[in-house]
This record gives structure tokens, C-alpha cells and sequence, in this order.
């Protein structure tokens, strides 16, 4: 059976947009930092799917890709031991619990 | 490009790579001992980098995925000369008991910032502009949450990597919807092909947005005040300045030179977010009472004139917007200097009323915080006017007439809030019980001294003395 792209523009797309309403709406930071993970693999996925339908002779879009999951692992790794440090300080990681500063 | 040696026209970056690897290395094996001279070794090393660098040579090098231009090489240099600013005013704070021994972290998270800006804007290929990007917004989140035990600053360090994750998002979005209409990454060779499709404008928007949340522009601001409150006020200092300094120069480049063919698009986008986060940010800052949030939104206010440089798109336009990042720098380290010395000595102190009176006990630190404000406000002789005038002489002659006329309106109510904090200095009784100000007395060390001084003479001569930027105009039109 033939995928069109088609399909992986949807599908990318609709991770995107789950993502920006997970951030919005989740009240705990893991879940949000979840969130954030889907938008960033949506573009990976787009990337990918651009280079393999649309231009299949060059790998730019897979380097792209590549390296959009490197960078998004070492941003998790950093989000992650700033989370845990205010789970230290907090004891809680709900949003509406660290909510000192504000003005 | 067989020639190896070509790799050494990288040389602002190498040698930044090479001084990170010094600090590390000597955060390793110095001795608790002889840890006191990592300060004064960094600080020296970094004025070599500042003046070293500054080439005026246009090179490319890996097939066009690095471009280094005259302009782009004073750019860095001035980004270096902040960051070694910061160094200067840091080292008193940093060099503390409780902190001493993490004061090599902070000189390596902030330099490998720095190597990112430097990749930022003299990336010819949008792999290495998003590489640059976060490299300068990963080690910026661990240098806002670096003041471990205090869970403000842990706060804005998760406010600050969820939403810059947030923004990248955004913008790699963007970058995704750009590949798959064009086929290419090469700042070179889109030009021709990007013409303003729907899907391309979306592409822009994406690209706009994402880079709006690293300046803190409007609609994408909302991270900045808690950020800028919660971090160390160093780091505050560093993160307002040259962070969006070196965001604004990219922003600027890319939509000038891949962008040309939709120029009618972002220019009205441009406007638009300038005028509104001019405006939004000023009457947010007549709210706030602490200092550092007041900052905050001074900046974000200070981001949209920084815009108009964008907006206007010409040689002008660029050379105005460097001239403006330059001058804000310093006015805004000296306010941070002041702000972190006082807040050193007085146990935390940032509320505003806390600075009622402050000239009856600290004459020559309010001289310099009212100067500094007043280069903000843009009151002539201080370099302020000079660089709010180019700027707005830049959007004015490409037919901004009405945006410019707003902002003017603006700068007005800024000086409103900037003259409160010089009114609370300089007239306003101290609400303390016994009617004593404050603040006592306080001497700065020599590092912070040096800032300051540094920092006083930048606002005073900047814009005085012609050569600087006469200097800028002449390089930015060796941008090609």
C-alpha cells in the first residue's frame, strides 16, 4: 500500500498542535515537558517525511532530524535535573504550587 | 577548502573553545587554594578574545554553512566585551563562601552561551542557526537555576527551559515547513526560492514567533519578568542584554538576506509586535515595585525599539540596531551592577521603596543609577539618545512613519517610570519605622567598581564620540 505525504504532514501536524494544547493545559511540569517532546518529534517527523517524498536524492532534512533529536535529548536532560531541584526545594512539581514569583 | 588551515578563520570560535577548555580544566585541577585566581585569568583572557577578533575579512567556510562577515565579527565583539562586563561585576559575587565553589561553572556555562551567539549569527545554513540557538539557550537555563538551594531561581530555571523549549519548538517548525517548500537550508540559495507561498508564510510567522519568545517581544513575553526576578542578578543582566542582543542580530540578518522576496509580510508582522510590546511593556512597568521585575519589563520595552532597527532592514537599519544593543548593554549591566551590590549588602533587597533616599547614604552609586536610567529613557547627551535616534531615523527614512511616531509617544511614558525610581532615590523619605534609609552606607569592591566605571564612561561617551559609530556604519555596509 502506498503512504502518500500527505499523511505524514497530518500526522506531524496534529502531534504539533496536541503538544501546544498539552502545554497549556497540564498542571504538572513533566507532563508539560512531555508535551513540548511531542511538538519537537512532530517536526522531526516532518523533516524526515519532506526528505524521503520530496527530495529523495539529498539527506539535509535527515540530518536535520538527526539533530533535532540530539538537541532535544540534551534539552530534556537539563529540564529534568532543573524539575528535580525544584521538587527539592518544593517538595511538588504542580505548576500551581510553584507560582512564587509573579507581580 | 582542501586546505586545512582554512579552519583558522574560525578563529573568534576556536578561540572561545580554547578559553572554555582553560576554565574547565583549571575548575578541575586547581586547588581550592589557588581557585581565587580563575577570576582575574578569565577576565584577561576574555579582553584578548574582544580585541583579538575584531577582523575585518569576509570568509565562508564549510561550503557556505559559516559566513563570517566585518559585521558580524564586531557583533561578537561586542558580545564578548558584555560578557566580560558581566565577568568583571560577577567575580565579587561568585568568589562568596557559599558560591566559591562554583564559580567555574559559571564561567563555562556562560562562555558556552556565548559560542552558541557566536554560531547564531554567523551561521550561513539554518542547521548551524538552530545548533547556535540552542547551544545559547540549553547552558542559559542552568545558568538561571545555578543558585541551587534557593527555590525562586530554581522556579525560573524550569520557566525558563519549558519555555524556550516551547519557542524552538515553534521555530523548528517553522524551519521544517521552509525545508519542505524549498528543498534547501542554504541562506544562499533561498532567496530565489521562497516567493511568499501560504505555506512559506506560515513558515515566517513560525520563524517570527519562535525567535519573539528568545527576545521576550509581546505576545511571547510572559516568561521574562518571573525569569529575570528569580535568577541570579547577574545572570538577569547577561540574559537581558546580550542574549536578545545576539537574538535581535540573527532575527535581523535572516529576514534580511532569506527573506527578501516576503519583505512586505514581516515588515507589517515587525511593525505590528514592535508598537504592541513598546506599549504593553511600558504600562507594565509603572505596575511593578520590584526592581528587578521593573527591569524586566524595561527590557522587554527596550526589545521593541530594538525591533524597529529589524523592521527597517537597511545597512542603517543593521548598523543602528548593533549601536543600540551596544549602548543598551552597558546602561543595562550598570543598573544590574548597582541593583546586585546593593542587593549583596542588604540581605535581598530589590523592592523599589528600599531605594527611597538612597542618596543620602550612597551618593556616587545613585549618580550612576540615574545616569544609566537616563541613557534608557533616551535623554540627551547620554549614548541613549544617540541610539534611539539612529533607530528610529532608520525606520523613519524607510516610510515608518506612523510606527516611529508611537514609539516616540512611548518613550515618553518611559520616562515616566524611569524618573520614578530616580524620584524615590533622590526626594522620596524612607518608610522605614525610625525614618532611617534603607540601605547603610555601602562600599563596592574593586571588580564591581571597574564595572561601574566602565559602564559610566560607555554611557557617557558612546554616543558623543562619533568614531564608534561611524566605525559601525562602515562595517555594516561590508555586510554584502
Amino acid at each position: 500500500m502506498d503512504i502518500h505525504v500527505i499523511s505524514y504532514l497530518v500526522l506531524s501536524t496534529v502531534m504539533l498542535f496536541a503538544g501546544v494544547y498539552g502545554f497549556f493545559t497540564r498542571r504538572n511540569l513533566l507532563a508539560t515537558l512531555i508535551s513540548v517532546e511531542l511538538m519537537l518529534n512532530a517536526t522531526n517527523i516532518k523533516f524526515a517525511g519532506f526528505n524521503r517524498y520530496l527530495f529523495p536524492g539529498v539527506l539535509e532534512g535527515h540530518f536535520f532530524s538527526l539533530f533535532g533529536i540530539a538537541i532535544s535529548a540534551a534539552e530534556t536532560a537539563v529540564a529534568i535535573a532543573i524539575m528535580i531541584n525544584v521538587y527539592r526545594n518544593v517538595r511538588n512539581i504542580q505548576t500551581d504550587d510553584i507560582s512564587d514569583l509573579k507581580g | 577548502m582542501n586546505n586545512l588551515s582554512a579552519i583558522l578563520f574560525l578563529h573568534a570560535e576556536l578561540s572561545l573553545v580554547l578559553l572554555l577548555l582553560i576554565v574547565l580544566l583549571a575548575d578541575i585541577f586547581m586547588g581550592p587554594l589557588r581557585r581565587r585566581w580563575l577570576h582575574p585569568v578569565v577576565c584577561v583572557l576574555m579582553v584578548l578574545q574582544v580585541i583579538l577578533n575584531l577582523t575585518p575579512d569576509t570568509r565562508e567556510l564549510f561550503g557556505g554553512m559559516y559566513i563570517n562577515t566585518p559585521f558580524t565579527s564586531i557583533v561578537k565583539s561586542i558580545l564578548s566585551a558584555g560578557t566580560l562586563l558581566i565577568f568583571i561585576q560577577c567575580g565579587e559575587r561568585i568568589k562568596r563562601k557559599d558560591t566559591e565553589f562554583k564559580q567555574g561553572e559559571f564561567y563555562l556555562l556562560t562562555l558556552s552561551t556565548l559560542l552558541g551567539m557566536f554560531f547564531m549569527v554567523s551561521a550561513g545554513h539554518f542547521l548551524i542557526f538552530y545548533i547556535g540557538l540552542e547551544m545559547a539557550s540549553i547552558p542559559m537555563a542552568c545558568l538561571v537555576a545555578l543558585d541551587k538551594y534557593c527555590h525562586h531561581s530554581a522556579e525560573a530555571g524550569a520557566k525558563f527551559i519549558l519555555s524556550s523549549m516551547f519557542s524552538s519548538a515553534l521555530l523548528l517548525y517553522g524551519l521544517s515547513l521552509i525545508y519542505g517548500t524549498s528543498g534547501t537550508m542554504y541562506f544562499t540559495d533561498l532567496p530565489a526560492l521562497l516567493q511568499g507561498t501560504p505555506l512559506q508564510q506560515f513558515a515566517l510567522v513560525m520563524f517570527i514567533a519562535g525567535m519573539g519568545f528568545k527576545m521576550s517581544l509581546v505576545p511571547f513575553h510572559l516568561w521574562t519578568a518571573d525569569v529575570y526576578q528569580g535568577a541570579p542578578t547577574g545572570v538577569t543582566a547577561y540574559l537581558s542584554g546580550i542574549s536578545k542582543g545576539a537574538a535581535a542580530v540573527a532575527l535581523a540578518v535572516i529576514l534580511r538576506f532569506v527573506f527578501p522576496a516576503m519583505r512586505e509580510d514581516w515588515t507589517l508582522a515587525l511593525a505590528i509586535l514592535s508598537v504592541v510590546t513598546i506599549t504593553v511593556a511600558n504600562l507594565m512597568a509603572i505596575l511593578q515595585k520590584d526592581m528587578k521585575r521593573f527591569m524586566a519589563f524595561s527590557s522587554i520595552s527596550q526589545a521593541g525599539y530594538i525591533l524597529l532597527g529589524v523592521l527597517a532592514g537597511t545597512t542603517q537599519g543593521l548598523a543602528s540596531l548593533v549601536f543600540y544593543i551596544a549602548v543598551y548593554i552597558v546602561a543595562n549591566v550598570a543598573i544590574f551592577a548597582v541593583i546586585s551590590t546593593i542587593e549583596q549588602h542588604t540581605d535581598g533587597l530589590t523592592d523599589r521603596d528600599s531605594y527611597r533616599g538612597l542618596y543620602r547614604t550612597n551618593p556616587r552609586l545613585t549618580l550612576i543609577m540615574t545616569l544609566a536610567l537616563f541613557s534608557l529613557g533616551g535623554i540627551p547627551p547620554f549614548a541613549g539618545f544617540f541610539s534611539k535616534f539612529f533607530i528610529f531615523a532608520a525606520a523613519f527614512e524607510e516610510g515608518w512613519y506612523l510606527v516611529v511616531f508611537l514609539a516616540l509617544l512611548n518613550t515618553i511614558i518611559s520616562l515616566y517610570y524611569y524618573l520614578m525610581v530616580v524620584k524615590a532615590m533622590y526626594i522620596s523619605e524612607p518608610l522605614t519605622e525610625d525614618g532611617s534609609v534603607a540601605v547603610a552606607p555601602l562600599k563596592s569592591q574593586g571588580g564591581g567598581r571597574l564595572c561601574l566605571l566602565i559602564c559610566t564612561l560607555g554611557i557617557c561617551l558612546l554616543g558623543v564620540c562619533s568614531f564608534f559609530y561611524e566605525g559601525l556604519f562602515l562595517w555594516a555596509s561590508l555586510l554584502g
